[in-house]
């Protein structure tokens, strides 16, 4: 039965708010780790920020190996802050505040924490840099941490937590 | 503090240059905002594929000419390699927690960063969880890997 309605709400309209904001947004996420990598020969995840920046204030043997890396992933997430920043006050409707309950975030984020350094990678690591890179791994990561989280967000709906 | 291959001054500038352009696409492309995540999690909105596909035909066209084509990085002299990571379990079990988290908050990393560039705080919340679970995945494989990684890595920079 939910499975018949979903199958009817995709196929009914399945861009309400169109496509090209998203296709324009994703080109410059793409041209942002272009312009690192052919410069640097750097291939700028986000996800590696958390444990390579850890590596200042713990001395875990885990968190040493990103010593090298940890000033520019500081730097590159200033940049990305900064960048969403200029879109706010550019193009964008300025400041904007979530919804979504605390504890959605912080259990969220706690997942995602040991998640995405678990598994290798998150939605840049292996959804834009590693399928750039046609890396059969990022393909299996990508198919696994979007079909959970269809499935999660839609048990999550089911129960009707909002927002 | 640097590392040696930091020592070129258009270094960190470049990184901040497209860290600028990579933030502002997540901002442009609404994925800054856990709502949209979530209405495309819960197929009300398919619209965020094109974000991933738009981003990694960029990333793909330029990996692709760049190992071809092109000698050693400017900045670094290092040479251009694609992303490729061993594929095993911790992938899928890695890849499961993350989506469980990423379909409950509708962030992710690098869209919560933007996220606080939009002025969205409540979204401290969600970054203070990641480094909560990265700290303890460390803590926990920290203990499993010490007498291998103490020798062999601590000393790379």
């Amino acid at each position: 039965m939910i499975a018949l309605e979903l199958l009817a709400s995709i196929l009914a309209d399945p861009f309400p708010e169109g496509i090209s904001h998203y296709a324009v947004g994703g080109l410059f996420v793409g041209l942002g780790v272009a312009v690192i990598y052919l410069g640097t020969g750097r291939i700028a995840g986000a996800s590696t920020f958390l444990e390579s920046t850890l590596s200042y204030g713990s001395s875990l043997s885990r968190f040493q190996q990103y010593r090298p890396s940890r000033d520019w992933r500081v730097v590159f997430t200033l940049g990305i802050v900064a960048g969403a920043a200029v879109y706010a006050v550019t193009v964008g409707d300025g400041v904007w505040t979530t919804e979504v309950q605390a504890w959605r975030l912080l259990l969220g984020g706690i997942l995602i924490g040991i998640g995405t350094r678990v598994g290798k990678g998150c939605t840049s690591g292996h959804g834009v840099c590693g399928v750039g890179s046609v890396s059969g791994t990022s393909f299996v990561g990508v198919a696994t941490f979007l079909l959970v989280a269809i499935g999660t967000a839609q048990l999550v709906m089911a129960l009707g937590v909002v927002p | 503090m640097s590392a040696e291959h930091e020592a070129h001054p258009l270094f960190l500038p470049l990184v901040f240059a497209g860290g600028l352009l990579f933030g502002f696409g997540l901002g442009f492309s609404h994925m800054a905002q856990p709502e949209v995540v979530l209405s495309f999690l819960q197929l009300r909105d398919l619209g965020l594929l094109f974000v991933m596909f738009g981003a990694a035909i960029v990333t793909g066209l330029t990996f692709f000419l760049a190992t071809r084509f092109l000698g050693d990085a400017p900045l670094t002299g290092d040479g251009y390699g694609r992303r490729l990571k061993a594929l095993d379990r911790n992938v899928l079990f890695g890849g499961a927690i993350f989506g469980v988290g990423w379909g409950l908050s509708g962030i992710c990393p690098g869209a919560a960063y933007a996220s606080l560039g939009i002025g969205n705080l409540p979204i401290l919340w969600g970054i203070a969880g990641m480094f909560i679970g990265a700290y303890a995945q460390g803590y926990v494989r920290s203990a499993s890997d010490e007498p291998r990684v103490v020798g062999t890595r601590a000393g790379d920079d």
